[in-house]
């Protein structure tokens, strides 16, 4: 089966998720694959994708496609996968990734694999596992006969593998047609505290109900910082107005799989623990023992998260400087 | 200004589902239908945008069972003028690009200016139908939004993405999907209510529309198995009453035993 795997940057920086996509192509296909790269001065960028499994790189490098916009960036890989004819296509589940792929697929009247969690190749088709119901259940999907296979992998799941002997790609421009976007991205805005964001972390540290309060706060903080972790939230404390939506974690918030998720004063709505029961490892600390949180935590503390949480986070500390 | 908004009606959010005789589809007994929340917020942009400009038709779209005329009644109660179902009674499984085919069929000649889903249907989680729609209908897209700002003939939204807003000036008619945070969705009033039953609910056949994909043979994914995940290992406690060496086991055991820091 011959891929085609979309290759995400931001700011010159090529996303992890991406080459997540681009490693599991690469198993997936026993040989290297075809990666198409979007935006403004990526040809650079283009050689470090031979180590993660890219034989051939397309590059459509160009000024305008420096901010990102649905046509430039669909257009790249649709002009891509004309060169290439893939059968299958990855791309990562990001925010963009989410954006380019129904278009695409429906571009070339086929439908998509959407954020799978495991990928497989049957015969000429891509077979997944994805999340339903936020996690409350799994679904195994298939493309059926499509010409063209589409699958959108969610980030953090599959492993980017470097292999530092692969050679490098060769690269290859792309010439686009128009692409003057009717839906233009002016500008970015980054919040000011350039806080890392629980759909990208590999660690979470969350606050709930029990955390009293917006005053609260400090004390969860202090773990995410000793963890390097991002900060997560329950719905009931963003629906309180203690911290903005973007924080929530469960079902009507983000669906998150970190390596490692920290619950503090979370109870674990079915709701919440939709959102984040796929993590690998789960940490609870709440001082209700029936709390349904404990039922998929790996550890568990049932006591006052103000006096375990502190000493928790300096116990990370020490032992990271060990 | 006119605004379409597709909604998806949705187990809610707080059932625990259950695997259907089939294997491959939920058992719907006793489960409660609601409109998807995130399709609340498009409803909710929709309905301010007609107040703003004191004019336009907010029409409402569904694809399903005989039940999603409920999710449509409910719409038309909170403020929806007019509500359009397409009947796929009979029809176990249509997939993302079946459904905005759909969805487009039924939209078609209708003078849109905005058309509103959700970013993603609770449920399937797949945030696929409504860029979909944008490409078959010809329109740009804007998805995950979270602020709207009216200008003439474009308007400026901010897209939420991974740590930061996209700014986008984008112009009409376009699909927009509705992000948390956009808006708080109003409640049905119970004049509201009273009113809805009044107007009208414009019924078109699947089969009308001709959608290869609405046979389900013709469908370009399908579901093979539908299972619950797998039960998770039981908790290992860790005592509390000596918070500092509580926290230190906590600690001992994420790097010695789980290796995760």
């Amino acid at each position: 089966m011959k891929f085609l795997v979309f290759i995400e940057q931001r700011d010159g920086k090529i996303r992890k998720a991406s080459l997540e996509a681009l490693s599991l192509a690469r198993k997936l296909s026993g040989l290297p694959v075809a990666a198409v790269l979007p935006g403004k001065g990526v040809t650079a960028l283009a050689k470090e994708l031979g180590k993660y499994g890219a034989g051939t790189v397309y590059v459509a490098d160009r000024d305008d496609l420096a901010l990102y916009s649905n046509k430039g960036y669909v257009g790249a890989l649709d002009a891509a996968a004309k060169k290439a004819s893939p059968d299958a296509v990855l791309i990562a589940a990001t925010s963009m990734g989410k954006d380019v792929a129904p278009r695409f697929a429906a571009r070339h009247d086929v439908s998509a694999l959407a954020d799978v969690m495991d990928l497989r190749v049957e015969g000429d088709r891509l077979v997944a596992w994805r999340p339903v119901y936020s996690g409350k259940a799994r679904v195994e999907v298939d493309c059926g006969a499509a010409k063209l296979q589409i699958a959108t992998t969610r980030p953090n799941v599959f492993a980017a593998e470097a292999d530092v002997s692969a050679g490098e790609p060769s690269v290859e421009g792309l010439e686009l047609g128009d692409i003057a976007p009717r839906a233009k991205v002016l500008r970015v805005e980054t919040s000011a505290s350039k806080e890392l964001d629980v759909s990208e972390a590999d660690i979470i540290v969350s606050g709930g109900r029990g955390i009293k309060g917006p005053e609260g706060w400090p004390v969860v903080r202090e773990l995410q910082q000793a963890l390097g972790a991002a900060l997560g939230a329950s719905r009931a404390v963003v629906d309180a107005g203690w911290i903005d939506h973007q924080y929530q974690v469960g079902q009507t918030g983000k669906v998150v799989s970190p390596t490692l998720y920290v619950a503090c004063g979370i109870s674990g709505a079915i709701q919440h623990l939709a959102g984040m029961g796929t993590s690998k490892v789960i940490v609870a600390i709440n001082k209700d023992p029936e709390a349904p949180i404990f039922k998929v935590a790996t550890y568990g503390v049932v006591g006052d998260l103000f006096k375990i949480v502190p000493e928790f986070a300096k116990a990370v500390r020490a032992a990271k400087a060990e | 200004m006119n605004s379409l908004v597709c909604i998806a009606y949705v187990p809610d959010t707080e059932t625990r589902i259950r695997i259907g005789g089939d294997g491959k589809s939920i058992d719907e007994t006793d489960v409660k239908w609601i409109v998807s929340p995130y399709d609340e917020y498009g409803l909710e942009e929709a309905l301010r945008i007609r107040e703003a400009r004191g004019a336009g038709i907010v029409t409402v779209l569904a694809i399903g069972p005989e039940r999603s005329k409920t999710g449509l009644r409910e719409c038309l109660a909170r403020g929806a003028d007019e509500a359009i179902w397409v009947d796929a009674t009979g029809v176990p499984y249509l997939d993302a690009l079946g459904t905005a085919k759909a969805l487009a069929a039924a939209a078609r000649g209708g003078a849109y200016d905005f058309i509103w889903f959700g970013q993603k249907g609770v449920g399937y989680d797949e945030s696929l139908v409504g860029p979909m729609f944008a490409e078959l209908f010809g329109v740009p897209h804007v998805g995950s939004v979270i602020q709207l700002e009216l200008g003439e003939g474009r308007v400026t939204v901010h897209r939420e993405i991974e740590g930061a807003h996209e700014v986008v000036e984008c112009a009409l008619p376009a699909v927009f999907t509705a992000q948390k945070g956009l808006n708080e969705p109003r409640y049905a009033s119970l004049k509201g209510i009273m009113a809805a039953k009044k107007k009208p609910i414009v019924e078109k056949k699947l089969a009308e529309l001709g959608i290869a994909e609405a046979d389900p043979a013709q469908a370009k994914t399908r579901w093979r198995k539908l299972e619950l995940p797998p039960a998770r290992q039981a908790v290992k406690l860790v005592p509390a009453d000596d918070p500092a060496a509580a926290g230190k086991e906590l600690a001992r055991l994420l790097r010695e035993e789980s290796k995760v820091i």
